[in-house]
């Protein structure tokens, strides 16, 4: 039964874990912004600015 | 696809597609930033500065569309000083990182301008950092809470499920102190906010609501932490930290507020930075408040007039439609008085000062002390609830330590803290912060977005609804468009629109946007010039076109009519064709909606700055009995609004202009009307989008049925806490029934008021 306080010990430390990457994310502020990163992703490196815009124009139309 | 043509045309495409009509829009902004050019605006402005680079933020309201992003996060390929440029959409920011050594603040600005994200730029919006940085304190709490809280959870059920006689010898001790140290956080941290504010309010002799929660947690914390130092069991840090867990959650859905607006602005938001002044003779840049009396000012195309001044040179050519919502604009002459607020539209004009900037005429009624005492906020309905509520419950306290003294003393300690945890009025709380939460979600959804959930208060209350005509019930930006004259093919009124859609000045703006049930088509436009505050030039697919006023166009043909509003004049390859006339036009479903709200028995009042040349319109819409009051100033709606407050009237006030600014302030709801949100609002409790004018009565009805909602989950947690309580008075209740019970209960109104409060919008049709 020993073996119970140590998965305690771990299972309180992984959680903390958890809250700690939580915690550093907030920081970090990866929360601030939920919606331009995903938007962002679709854009394409092109260096032409001629097909840049008309890409950013079907991005706009599949939204 | 012509639909997203158009669409990208205003995100300003064509400003990249080298659209040589559109380069001239350019010239006139190089002065107009000129004061960013002063080290001291620069460093208010700025958030770091190297030798190589600056970091910069600016609002940019006119970000709407994925496009946007796209333009403004590619900023580095049209000026290559800056390194990078990053948006966050739903603060309608951008933040700037540049060289200063390639390029310099002004130049980035102009830059923004110049591709039509003109950056919302004032010196008084600079507490956006702060915001965020509590913003995000908060969610530490809830972080913490909540893992605290779960862990404490999963650790208190092998105490439930053995009824407190853990076989296995040290694991129950062991437990306890896990609980214990977890809850430490929950207790010193997450729950601070709770004390402090409870703490002001007692400083203040004031029980808010946050007095007997603040005490139910001392007394939850310190009982368990009495039991598990003494060994006797786990206590109630479980239901203690679920609590302040789920009040956590609570505040921060009711205080999620709309990010990209501001409700306090005042006219230092709206006012330029800086002015051109002439000094002996020469041009020199100074910040608005070093601007005196009798200077001199150059002010340019589309700039704002800082302070009342009279005209000394050029020709002025004002649009009042910031101040008064009308888009008409007005000629003046040399000598005549011009009042802050007015754009100049066309060329430069020299202006002498003769009143301070904060003595003038629009911006004095910030000098009132409405604008300095801020509203009374807290005076919510709940508050009288949880004095009552922490008195009977202090009472039923003491009554059961009075008996168990007398007949068990081993009794009393468990019995009175049972009393005082079980009834926590988390209940309450929850009840109250979830429902406005959710109202306040339901009325966003709507387009009404309240500065706070106190407002939904205030609103249900109201008695008397004060209008102001002009953009508020009337539209300004969707003007009724007629077109007389000649009758035209659906391709030339294409090249009518194509040319108006190259001009700024409001009433192409509106032609450009009418629907005259003819095809989107975007032709390509061979020339184009703009001669501004006059008419403008273009030739579209060899058409050429001619449009603006009867002096612009030059000749006056008898077959038009004559004007009884603004018109503008269309000459198609020198044919005069005929007129677009301008007519301002209710907003549809005003008349129904005036109706309804006359049926909930409310006053009616409108206030118009206009001549009563709408008089029998307006007539028709409110009925007989409504009072009309015409030439208003803006000092004199303020005054109505007061008057009617002394009569003990609860009053409403919508408006859209800065002149309705002191109305609104002083009204116990003030509504700020506007036809594009994130753009210009004047200070409010909360903006309706023009849209949504006619669905005013049904957002009263909701408002006053929040009461109901509210008040029917108080009884239900206080039927829990009757239940409760008649345990906890006899010492009947063991500690894993108040641990079921807590949670149960708290989560159980949570989503009764959710529901309950969707259902009630769904039934009133929001």
């Amino acid at each position: 039964m020993s073996a119970l306080f140590v998965l305690i010990g771990i299972s309180i430390l992984v959680a903390g874990g958890f809250l700690a990457a939580f915690l550093w994310s907030v920081s970090k502020g990866q929360y601030d912004d939920d919606y331009t990163p995903s938007v962002r992703i679709l854009f394409d490196d092109e260096l032409k600015k001629t097909t840049t815009v008309s890409n950013s124009k079907t991005i706009t139309q599949t939204k | 696809m012509y639909l997203l043509l158009n669409e990208n045309n205003l995100c300003n495409y064509y400003d990249l597609d080298k659209s040589p009509g559109l380069k001239a829009k350019g010239k006139f902004l190089t002065e107009r930033y000129a004061y960013l050019e002063d080290e001291a605006t620069i460093r208010q402005l700025i958030q770091f500065q190297s030798d190589e680079q600056i970091n910069v933020t600016f609002s940019i309201p006119q970000m709407h569309c994925s496009s946007c992003i796209y333009l403004l996060e590619n900023l580095h390929r049209i000026e290559p000083g800056v390194k990078q440029s990053q948006v966050n959409f739903q603060q309608k920011e951008v933040f700037i990182i540049f060289n200063p050594q390639e390029t310099n603040l002004r130049k980035v600005v102009e830059l923004l301008a110049f591709i039509g994200y003109e950056p919302y730029i004032s010196l008084n919006d600079t507490g956006t950092k702060t915001k965020s940085t509590a913003n995000r304190r908060q969610i530490y709490k809830i972080g913490v809470a909540g893992f605290c809280f779960s862990n404490i959870m999963m650790l208190s059920f092998p105490e439930y499920f053995s009824a407190g006689n853990i076989g296995v010898a040290g694991l129950k001790e062991t437990f306890s102190w896990i609980i214990f140290g977890l809850s430490l956080p929950v207790l010193f941290f997450s729950a601070s906010d709770i004390f402090i504010s409870a703490g002001k309010g007692l400083r203040q002799r004031f029980l808010n609501i946050d007095t007997p929660i603040a005490l139910a947690i001392i007394v939850t914390f310190a009982r368990s932490y009495y039991e598990i130092i003494g060994g006797q069991g786990a206590g109630y840090l479980d239901s203690g930290s679920g609590i302040v867990f789920f009040m956590l959650i609570g505040r921060w859905f009711k205080n999620k507020t709309y990010d990209s607006f501001s409700f306090d602005r005042d006219y230092r938001s709206y006012f330029p930075l800086g002015v051109t002044i002439i000094e002996n003779g020469e041009e020199k840049n100074i910040p608005i408040t070093q601007l005196q009396k009798f200077n001199r000012v150059i002010i340019r195309n589309e700039e704002m007039i800082p302070a009342d001044a009279v005209l000394m040179k050029g020709k002025a050519n004002i649009d009042y439609s910031f101040v008064s919502g009308e888009h008409a604009s007005v000629e003046k002459k040399k000598g005549e008085l011009i009042y802050a607020g007015g754009k100049q539209i066309g060329s430069a004009i020299e202006l002498e000062i003769i009143r301070e900037v904060s003595q003038s005429y629009i911006t004095q009624l910030w000098n009132n002390d409405i604008f300095v005492n801020k509203k009374n906020e807290d005076r919510s309905f709940i508050h009288p609830w949880s004095r009552y509520f922490t008195l009977v419950l202090l009472s039923v306290a003491i009554a059961t330590a009075i008996y168990w003294a007398v007949f068990d003393h081993s009794q009393l300690w468990p019995a009175v803290t049972a009393v005082l945890i079980v009834a926590c009025p988390c209940s309450l709380l929850l009840s109250a912060t979830f429902t406005y939460g959710n109202m306040l979600r339901i009325f966003g959804r709507n387009k009404l977005y309240l500065k706070n959930a106190s407002v939904i208060e205030s609103l249900a209350k109201i008695d008397s609804i004060v209008f102001d005509k002009t953009g508020t019930i009337t539209q300004t930006n969707m003007a009724v468009i007629q077109y007389e004259g000649l009758p035209l093919s659906s391709h030339e009124m294409a090249v009518i629109k194509t040319a108006a859609r190259q001009s700024s000045h409001p009433l192409s703006k509106i032609i450009a946007s009418s629907d005259n049930d003819m095809p989107e088509k975007l032709l390509t436009i061979d020339q184009f010039k703009e001669h501004t505050g006059r008419g403008l030039d273009a030739v579209v697919q060899g058409i050429s076109v001619k449009m603006g006023s009867v002096g612009f166009i030059g000749s006056d043909n008898e077959m038009i009519t004559p004007d009884t509003g603004t018109s503008v004049h269309v000459v198609l390859d020198n044919i005069q064709v005929g007129k677009f006339a301008v007519q301002n036009q209710y907003r549809p479903g005003i008349g129904e909606m005036i109706g309804q709200v006359k049926k909930q028995g409310k006053n009616l009042f409108v206030l118009s700055g206009d001549n009563d040349a709408e008089g029998s319109n307006l007539t028709e819409i409110f009925g007989a009995n409504t009072q009309l009051h015409f030439n208003q100033t803006p000092q004199q709606k303020l005054d109505f609004i007061k008057e009617q407050q002394q009569k003990g009237n609860q009053v409403l006030m919508l408006g859209d202009g800065l002149n309705d600014a002191g109305a609104l302030m002083q009204s116990q709801v003030g509504i700020a009307v506007s036809d594009n949100s994130a753009q210009f609002s004047p200070a409010s409790d909360a903006i309706l989008d023009g849209s949504r004018v006619s669905q005013l009565d049904r957002f009263i009805s909701f408002a006053r049925a929040g009461k109901k909602i509210v008040t029917a989950s108080f009884i239900l947690s206080i039927a829990y806490n009757i239940v409760g309580l008649s345990f906890a008075v006899q010492g009947l209740l063991s500690p894993m029934i108040a641990a079921i019970l807590m949670p149960a209960s708290s989560i159980s109104i949570v989503l009764f008021v959710s529901l309950y409060s969707s259902f009630v919008a769904r039934n009133k049709g929001l």
